[in-house]
């Protein structure tokens, strides 16, 4: 699944998306999205630390229980302050 | 200046009409941030024929902000922005009632402001005062335009709109101190706060008139690099509807836990050392582009796959382009070590000295 990254996430990653791989290699596959913050947060913890990080699947808000699946586009989009 | 032609191109528009035009005139709305967000709003807005207009900042205008600030010029650096923008706009339409609050918005004067207003535009650029713009906009149920950036990208929305969503249904909780960087630290394209706070004078005007369909319950994002625009759909979280009163205070306290960091002069000092641990967390592209030559390139996805070959009896250094991925690749090191000698080094390869990236 592709996941879309804005804002400091975009950062934090240093790429504008990530490409999630959906077979298993031992891993265990985010099938949620509260699953898949955890995934991300073991390569990239400070994504984990974000106080809001809004996650939205296929363009519209998704709460943690939200189930995902590989045909999904997520993204993430922590909250911006400059003006 | 009053005269029946003064409008007629938006009063002639099908879609907006007279009686548009009539509730613009009847509209008060409070534009809380004179910079870079702000400008383009109080401009338009001021232009199109807003019956009242208040005005709300308490910095002055520096060099620094004329690269985005385009209504001051050379001559105004160091007077108040406020009063040089109710000047400039007064000149531009006498008829618009302008009122100034040389002031910040605090948790003791929002309120009492605020509930003088039929819409707030929240041209501010910390998260403190975006919060307290939500909470009280939520408070006295009045209707709030979002606009906010960082580097290429924007986000606008029309927060609190009738039954619709609330900035905390988004990001329920303000960041902690040094989470997201500040234009300060990341810099500002002088363009974009034109694009985004063009966007959300269109809302305000949208709002005003009753014209158009009112982006609210979903959050625009775009992006300047690519120039792609997406709308993410939101919910609304039925507690956020129910905000009676203020917080106390809405500053974002410091931050207790930070990773360990050395600085650029320290780091090289450290660097004349040939037996530096210097491990450099970019992807292979970004360190082909240019890298130290002592460091080691191990992408940060693929660290903690390769922690093992990695010496932690001696100090180990992280590096990325600007200093966020370093950090991370700390925590991640301290989690598989703890107690062993880790480091970030603050700002990464952009804050290096370009000789530095050669002669290592």
């Amino acid at each position: 699944m592709t996941v879309l990254l804005f804002g400091v996430a975009k950062d934090i990653v240093g790429s504008p998306s990530l490409s999630i791989p959906t077979t298993t290699n031992g891993k265990r596959i985010p099938r949620t999205v509260g699953e898949l913050r955890t995934f991300l947060g073991k390569s990239y913890p400070e994504l984990e630390q974000l106080s809001s990080l809004a996650i939205a699947v296929n363009n519209a808000y998704a709460q943690d229980t939200k189930e995902i699946n590989s045909y999904d586009e997520i993204a993430l989009i922590p909250p911006v302050s400059g003006g | 200046m009053e005269s029946a032609s003064r409008y007629i191109r938006q009063t002639s528009f099908p879609d907006f009409g007279p009686e548009g035009q009539a509730r613009l005139q009847q509209a008060k709305v409070l534009i809380v941030g004179l910079g870079g967000l702000g400008v383009p709003v109080a401009q338009y807005l001021n232009a199109m024929g807003v019956g009242t207009l208040g005005l709300m900042d308490n910095d002055t205008i520096a060099l620094h902000n004329l690269q985005r600030q385009v209504l001051y010029t050379e001559n105004d650096i160091g007077k108040p922005k406020v009063s040089v923008a109710a000047q400039k706009l007064a000149a531009q339409n006498s008829n618009t009632r302008i009122t100034t609050y040389a002031n910040y918005l605090y948790p003791e004067n929002a309120l009492e402001i605020i509930k003088q207003y039929d819409l707030i535009v929240d041209a501010t650029d910390n998260f403190g005062t975006r919060y307290l713009i939500n909470d009280a906009c939520v408070v006295l149920k009045k209707p709030f335009v979002y606009g906010a950036l960082q580097g290429f990208e924007g986000q606008v929305a029309v927060f609190n709109y009738d039954d619709g969503p609330t900035y905390r249904c988004v990001f329920p909780d303000p960041p902690k101190a040094r989470e997201i960087p500040n234009c300060n630290e990341n810099g500002i394209l002088g363009v974009l706060p034109g694009i985004i706070g063009t966007l959300q004078a269109l809302e305000a005007v949208k709002v005003l008139s009753a014209k158009g369909q009112v982006l609210s319950g979903e959050l625009l994002l775009f992006d300047g690099n690519t120039q792609q625009s997406r709308k993410i759909e939101l919910e609304v979280n039925p507690k956020n509807k129910h905000i009676t009163t203020l917080q106390p205070s809405y500053e974002i306290p410091a931050c207790e836990i930070e990773v360990p960091v050395v600085n650029v002069t320290e780091f090289l000092q450290l660097s004349k050392d040939p037996r530096l641990q210097l491990i450099d967390v970019r992807n292979a592209e970004e360190f082909a582009v240019h890298a130290v030559p002592s460091a080691i390139n191990i992408p940060l996805p693929q660290l903690v796959d390769k922690l093992s070959s990695i010496d932690f009896e001696v100090p180990v250094y992280f590096i990325c382009q600007s200093g966020a991925r370093s950090r991370s690749a700390v925590r991640i090191a301290q989690d598989f070590k703890p107690g062993a000698q880790v480091y970030s080094i603050e700002g990464g390869m952009t804050a290096l000295p370009d000789p530095i990236k050669i002669s290592v």
